[in-house]
């Protein structure tokens, strides 16, 4: 079964698990996703191989962007009914506060959704969600 | 203060950057590297595949390899190579990379400030930089300036 068919067929009951599990990337990651109601919480667990700074030690900067991106893309399958896989056509994040070695959460709102491209706002947070370690907007090309 | 040369700044770029647990994995690798300047590669591998349809990798992993070489190119425009934590980072992917192939990943410090080192760069495959991936710009912080200012002052000079 093509990549897209197991998409569309996982998100009939928004089983997220599933997609991730479909994304080689995502996988490395070691990300996965809790259904909440009608939300969608990612989570990042704390593992060694995604430090960056090893003395601190902190999440590598890039990890957390690759999380967040990714929870962007699975937010957006999960939520609307795309054709296709989306693509991001660019990807802004400011890092608020240091991505500590612990776990990870994100969350995500579609700001917008045109026609062709959709806005994606995404925070990342570690101990509480009212002080995130990072927030994104992102544009997927639906 | 002694001015690190290209080879140091090469040399130290290449003992610190593979040797990063995410970058370890990832397998990138230092190309070049001069003071405010760096260029890595991350090799292709079906671990970073984002679309398993066509074999093309996710763009998370183009933001690992572009923070790594934006990071590294900002701090190795100081004096003295130093930790600067990320304020911003943007990215845009203007096409898709190519199965199978590596992904350069060039970046450069373009201004350095008493506060704030910012920084551009592209990725791009071999031969194919008129072609890029995706561009992007990160900003960084600098720590203590009041301890670094004096020495570049000097340099300055």
């Amino acid at each position: 079964m093509d990549l897209f068919e197991l998409i569309k067929q996982a998100r009939e009951n928004r089983r997220i698990n599933e997609m991730i599990a479909a994304v080689p990337y995502a996988k490395l990651l070691g990300m996965n996703c809790l259904n909440l109601g009608e939300e969608l919480v990612f989570i990042l667990p704390v593992a060694e191989s995604n430090l960056g700074n090893p003395t601190l030690p902190a999440i590598h900067g890039g990890v957390i962007g690759g999380f967040m991106e990714n929870a962007a893309i699975f937010h957006v399958l999960g939520m609307i009914q795309t054709e296709r896989l989306p693509k991001v056509v660019d990807f802004s994040l400011d890092y608020l506060r240091p991505g500590r070695f612990q776990d990870t959460y994100a969350s995500c709102e579609v700001v917008r959704q045109g026609r062709k491209v959709v806005n994606v706002s995404v925070i990342a947070w570690q101990n509480r969600s009212d002080e995130p370690i990072a927030n994104a907007r992102t544009h997927l090309l639906l | 203060m002694m001015t690190l040369s290209r080879d140091d700044i090469f040399v130290q770029m290449q003992q610190i950057i593979p040797f990063i647990k995410h970058c370890e994995l990832l397998g990138i690798d230092v190309l070049d590297a001069g003071k405010g300047c760096l260029t890595l590669a991350l090799p292709y591998s079906d671990e970073i595949v984002g679309n398993t349809d066509t074999g093309v990798i996710h763009g998370g992993a183009l933001t690992t390899l572009m923070d790594t070489a934006c990071g590294f190119a900002a701090m190795s425009a100081l004096e003295v190579l130093q930790i600067s934590p990320t304020l911003d980072l943007r990215i845009d992917y203007m096409c898709q990379a190519q199965p199978g192939k590596a992904v350069i990943g060039e970046a450069e410090a373009y201004r350095v400030t008493r506060s704030v080192i910012f920084t551009r760069g592209i990725a791009y495959h071999e031969g194919e930089k008129d072609q890029p991936i995706a561009h992007c710009s990160a900003n960084f912080m600098r720590l203590d300036p009041e301890v670094v200012s004096p020495t570049e002052s000097q340099s300055e000079k």
